[in-house]
């Protein structure tokens, strides 16, 4: 790997006990801060999580935490985020294709083209408390649209059944940073589609339907599904928006992993590192299925 | 072709309302503290609060020092591994993705207990040690951003031309680093740096973890506490956030044309 590199800069650089003996390249030495850094706040604190959730007490080997998960409580609340991220990720890529694709291919003017992409740029951004906070102005019980269609339409959305802290509302909330996401991630998909293909398709005597159904969709499925699994991770690990907006009111996951962290609600911490073992385990797989679909999808993306 | 022209703005002014309605709900929520009239009055209470300005300018400070650190160590290391160690890069690429993998609150949940008072890098059991901490925890977090911009940066110049050019006069390693390579990935450092800006500046569950006096729990305290106050902070936080964003489009003007594109 390193080989030619070290043979091809040895000479020049000409610094004193390099790479004279075997092939030996000290080259590596280089990105030691690095690794370090890396060792120290990224691989050896998660490794800490993953070997505690796999231990006892007093320091045994044990499965018995990871049984542990499988309580009616904490399975509910691995449930109910995998829910809501589901949703999210499912209604964010749906919505943000079609923008994406009323942007690229629906004969929108051009010049709409970069304003909506930046603002996707920001609002992809724009997570956390602040977010809470202006659904709760919006969609609140005093919020601007709650009062709308409470005065002008008479509807009470909210004697209706609808609450912002909950399944429903959450996955609204969510989608404001899910649906630009999933823009800025299927436009280039979508700059990717040839004319061609279109042209050839027709001239084969297919019809619009078609085209999607057997060329365009099948070409776009890895980005789409890479694009799922991106956004799957991404409200799974949100803790800031959920916190903000619902308190401790919704059991899900993160939120019951920051109680956990803040005063052992769980009254076990080994049962806390085995519930943060389950987190990196179900992010892990949604972005090894992104990781890999992405790898796929760019072998037409050219 | 004209049936198609017709769904494209109907989905364009269905996304436009959804996105247009928080904010413009709360832009409004936030003008309404005075009872019966528009008023700044939510700003002023939030500007003239001393907790909300020691916060801000303690995450302005936490955010101006992740951008250093994250530079320095960023920089050389892309710009190390894209001289002599191109094999690495596969391996650089899934370190500096792991930030994206492994959920920020399991991250900060592993320093607790890794660097608590009784371990052998005892950083929570003093206050610049929990900032250290901390700052590093956002160097993490910016990692999958700035390393990525670097190196598309590093991309568009050759770097081994410019280095051996440089020594033949007579250059050493830390000139080369800050006059001949950062000021060429100028441009992707700073888009770097301000994306980071933007993410340090109102994260919460690290420094609300790790108990640090910073601008995100102070908002959500602000939000479990008072009504019209939140709204205020939440359009100060889109402006910041869109301000960062229109500053990395600005600086993106200027950078040298990319061979290829990044995605």
């Amino acid at each position: 790997m390193t080989l030619s590199a070290g043979e091809g800069t040895g000479s020049k650089l000409a610094a004193p006990a390099r790479g004279v003996r075997q092939r030996m390249s000290f080259a590596w030495l280089g990105v030691v801060p690095f690794l370090l850094f890396a060792l120290l706040f990224l691989v050896l604190p998660t490794m800490k999580i993953v070997v505690g959730s796999f231990q006892t007490n007093d320091g045994g080997f044990t499965l018995a935490n990871i049984a542990n998960l499988f309580q009616p409580s904490i399975l509910a609340a691995y449930w109910i985020s995998i829910r809501i991220s589901v949703a999210s990720a499912l209604l964010g890529c749906l919505f943000g294709f079609l923008v994406a694709w009323a942007v690229v291919l629906g004969g929108l003017p051009g010049w709409l083209r970069s304003p909506v992409l930046t603002f996707s740029g920001v609002a992809s951004n724009f997570a956390g408390v602040p977010l809470a906070f202006a659904f709760l102005a919006t969609f609140g019980r005093l919020g601007l649209v709650t009062l709308i269609l409470r005065d002008w339409f008479g509807i009470n959305i909210y004697g209706l059944g609808f609450n912002l802290l909950s399944f429903g509302g959450l996955t609204l909330t969510y989608l404001f940073f899910q649906i630009p996401l999933t823009v800025l991630i299927i436009t280039p998909a979508l700059d990717g589609m040839r004319r061609e293909w279109r042209e050839a398709a027709s001239m084969l005597g297919a019809t619009g339907f078609q085209y999607w159904r057997l060329v365009a969709l099948p070409i776009l499925w890895p980005s789409l599904l890479g694009t799922f699994a991106l956004l799957f991770a991404n409200s799974f690990g949100a803790v800031a928006t959920a916190y903000a907006l619902t308190g401790s009111s919704l059991s899900i996951v993160p939120i019951l992993l920051f109680a956990q962290i803040r005063g052992d609600v769980l009254q076990d911490p080994h049962l806390g590192y085995a519930l943060a073992f389950g987190m990196i385990v179900v992010t892990g797989i949604a972005n090894f299925v992104y990781i890999w679909l992405r790898t796929r999808s760019e072998r037409w993306v050219k | 072709m004209k049936a198609n022209r017709i769904w494209s703005w109907i989905f364009l002014a269905l996304g436009i309302l959804y996105f247009a309605l928080p904010l413009i709900g709360t832009l409004e929520f936030s003008l309404k503290l005075r009872r019966g009239a528009y008023s700044l009055d939510a700003y002023w209470v939030v500007l003239g609060d001393p907790r909300f300005q020691q916060t801000f300018l303690y995450s302005v400070m936490m955010a101006l020092a992740t951008i250093v650190v994250g530079v320095l160590l960023v920089v050389p290391t892309a710009y190390w591994v894209r001289l002599k160690l191109p094999g690495w890069r596969p391996f650089m690429e899934f370190i500096t993705l792991l930030p994206l993998v492994i959920p920020p609150i399991v991250i900060v949940f592993g320093y607790i207990r890794l660097y608590n008072t009784s371990s052998w890098l005892p950083l929570t059991g003093s206050a610049m040690g929990t900032n250290i901490l901390l700052m590093f925890g956002y160097v993490v977090l910016a990692l999958p951003y700035m390393y990525r911009a670097v190196d598309t940066g590093l991309r568009a110049i050759d770097v081994a031309t410019l280095t051996e050019a440089a020594q033949s006069l007579g250059a050493g390693w830390v000139t080369i680093l800050s006059r001949v390579i950062l000021p060429n990935v100028a441009v992707a450092v700073l888009s770097g740096a301000f994306l980071t800006f933007a993410i340090v500046i109102g994260e919460f569950v690290m420094a609300a973890l790790l108990s640090r006096p910073a601008f995100g729990p102070y908002m959500q305290l602000l939000g479990a506490n008072r009504a019209y106050e939140p709204a205020a902070l939440a359009v100060i936080a889109f402006a910041i956030t869109w301000g960062c964003m229109a500053l990395i489009q600005v600086v993106s003007r200027f950078a040298p044309k990319t061979p290829e594109q990044p995605h």
